[in-house]
């Protein structure tokens, strides 16, 4: 498709050609936001073994593009709506304790069934063909507006202000809630507001990589930070920092060779973990999980 | 029945005329049902007491009172001083264990740290050495691992940096829901060593339930030991004998001592199960 030029050993062109275009510099700083938000709150989605509920929120995709069409309104606005809704639903079904993880494997699981049934009625009482389909499950670069990259920022930067206000609290109550509790941390209250946030992380990743790759910035990037070091504030720079890097490399490489960027990125994002994984198992091995002797410093970060 | 010991307990370190932790004419009920009633008790401060008894006798119900999550339905408790609650601040709590799996890769240190400020609002501004953290981390021994990721330490390492995250915020009370629980043998005797030195160096009143007393034994200054609907309270020698243990039951209960001075308890009945008493906090 764009890609007459192809890729060359030198990086100055090569940089030069992919900002030649502003629906690229675009595409650089609506995928440079998503990636750090996705990185960020995919941390903690992480943390909180809540995959299943960000994968639940970012199939509200379907309901939200199909109601938006039927309304007029731009896929991305149903999109936020929905995985909002969602968002809610799932938080308050689950209520107070979320130690009962069952139940709200359940509650996630009836809400992805009943988002995708409302997005088939919407499209049926359109009576029409969702178009770009493609683009709503697996992302595209192409055609992202200033004023898209406006609203991307924008809800980056209250979902992460609002993140590193409660991130300590959450953060206690994810990892210990029987005790944040009892100190008075409103664990109830962050489980909602973090789904919520994710809900918005989810809406905002899709509309680069499509809402069935989500993961691939989501879960994939902290995931890999979280093996390469063990220190809070690191492994959450080094999962922005990886969803940034792979971002960048997908971008530039399907604006190179023409191939749907979402495939490029969530390539990347797999070899990433892979490549965490072996080098984890390979470091456990050579000694790191045995007993520490007395005098050594424990094992900590990347060596 | 009232308790035959409530009173006269002698914490080796009395704290001139206080006590740490009170309930009169305490009942609590759970679900509608009575879970205990009449039930009085008093631990000094700075003194290490154990609650014992059977599964399902509301030990963990008295927890939940001291901490304020489950008022009483008739009678009165009080946490130094205050009405159970009120007290939150200068309480460590560590509830029965669920240990942190593997995938858990975040520092021991982070862990103990999230105790001193883990509640607080914002962005953390000092990093986490130094200071008060350090501190728990070396009364409790843990400094060669406080490193490494939690999920990959052992059950009594994880133990202990727990019991550092709820000292680091210098708490004048320590309740612990089992803290023995899932330890091995030696595992069980250090963490209880660990805690009756802190009683005594730090002066922090102690309150914890335990599955077997024996671990303990030779540093409880106080037992409260549950079943029946009913409690009693004192010395561990003077309630874990036969005839105590035989009224509060109301049914004949042996209590043999082994040759290294063990404590078994034979022939307790198991009491009617409060199935939310164990599994809920």
């Amino acid at each position: 498709m764009l890609a007459g030029t192809g890729l060359s050993p030198d990086l100055v062109s090569d940089f030069k050609a992919l900002t030649a275009y502003p629906f690229m510099v675009n595409a650089f700083e609506a995928g440079t936001i998503v990636a750090v938000m996705a990185g960020v709150i995919g941390w903690f989605m992480v943390l909180r073994r809540q995959t299943f509920a960000g994968h639940t929120l970012s199939l509200m995709a379907f309901p939200g593009a199909s109601a938006a069409l039927l309304l007029g309104l731009s896929a991305a606005a149903g999109f936020f709506v929905f995985s909002t809704a969602a968002a809610l639903v799932i938080g308050a079904a689950v209520g107070r304790s979320r130690s009962n993880r069952g139940q709200e494997s359940a509650v996630t699981g009836s809400v992805q069934a009943f988002g995708l049934a409302c997005g088939f009625l919407f499209l049926s009482l359109y009576s029409g063909v969702l178009a770009n389909y493609e683009t709503l499950l697996f992302g595209s670069f192409l055609g992202i507006t200033t004023s898209q990259v406006r609203v991307l920022a924008l809800v980056a930067v209250v979902a992460l202000a609002a993140l590193a206000f409660a991130g300590r609290p959450l953060l206690f109550a994810s990892v210990d809630e029987g005790v944040a509790r009892a100190r008075g941390v409103p664990a109830t209250a962050l489980g909602l507001g973090f789904l919520v946030l994710l809900g918005l992380a989810v809406a905002e990743t899709a509309q680069i990589t499509g809402a069935l790759l989500v993961f691939a910035l989501l879960v994939a990037p902290p995931a890999s930070a979280q093996l390469i070091t063990p220190r809070i504030g690191l492994s959450i720079a080094l999962s922005a920092l990886i969803g940034v890097l792979i971002t960048w490399v997908g971008l530039a490489l399907a604006y190179f060779y023409g191939d749907p960027v979402g495939f490029y990125i969530t390539t990347l994002a797999f070899a990433c973990y892979v490549i965490a994984r072996v080098a984890r198992a390979l470091r456990d091995r050579a000694g790191g999980r045995g007993p520490v002797l007395l005098g050594t410093r424990a094992a900590e970060g990347p060596a | 029945m009232s308790s035959p010991a409530a009173q006269g307990l002698a914490p080796r370190r009395p704290a001139p005329g206080a006590s740490a932790i009170a309930v009169e004419h305490g009942e609590a009920r759970l679900g509608g049902g009575v879970v205990w009633s009449e039930v009085n008790l008093e631990v000094g401060q700075g003194s290490f007491a154990a609650i014992l008894g059977p599964n399902g006798s509301g030990k963990t119900t008295l927890l939940r009172v001291l901490l304020g999550e489950l008022a009483l339905a008739r009678g009165s408790a009080s946490v130094l001083g205050r009405r159970p609650g009120e007290a939150k601040g200068q309480i460590g709590y560590l509830p029965q264990r669920r240990h942190f799996d593997a995938g858990t890769r975040i520092r021991g240190i982070d862990i103990v740290r999230l105790g001193l400020d883990g509640a607080r609002w914002g962005l953390p501004l000092r990093p986490a050495q130094g200071g008060p953290v350090e501190e728990a981390i070396e009364m409790v021994g843990a400094g060669t691992y406080a490193k490494r990721p939690i999920g990959e330490l052992s059950g009594g390492e994880q133990q202990r940096l727990l019991i550092a995250q709820a000292l680091v915020s210098k708490p004048r009370v320590l309740i612990l829901d089992e803290p023995l629980d899932s330890l091995d043998l030696p595992n069980q005797r250090a963490v209880a060593a660990l805690l009756e030195r802190i009683c005594r160096e730090q002066g922090v009143t102690i309150l914890l339930v335990a599955h077997d007393v024996n671990p303990l034994l030779g540093y409880l200054d106080q037992v409260v030991y549950f079943g029946g609907g009913h409690a009693v309270v004192g010395p561990p020698r003077e309630i874990i004998t036969a005839p105590t243990l035989s009224r509060l039951y109301g049914v004949p209960v042996e209590v043999l001592e082994t040759s290294d001075g063990r404590l078994v308890v034979v022939g307790l009945p198991e009491a009617p199960a409060h199935h939310s008493d164990r599994h809920e906090h």
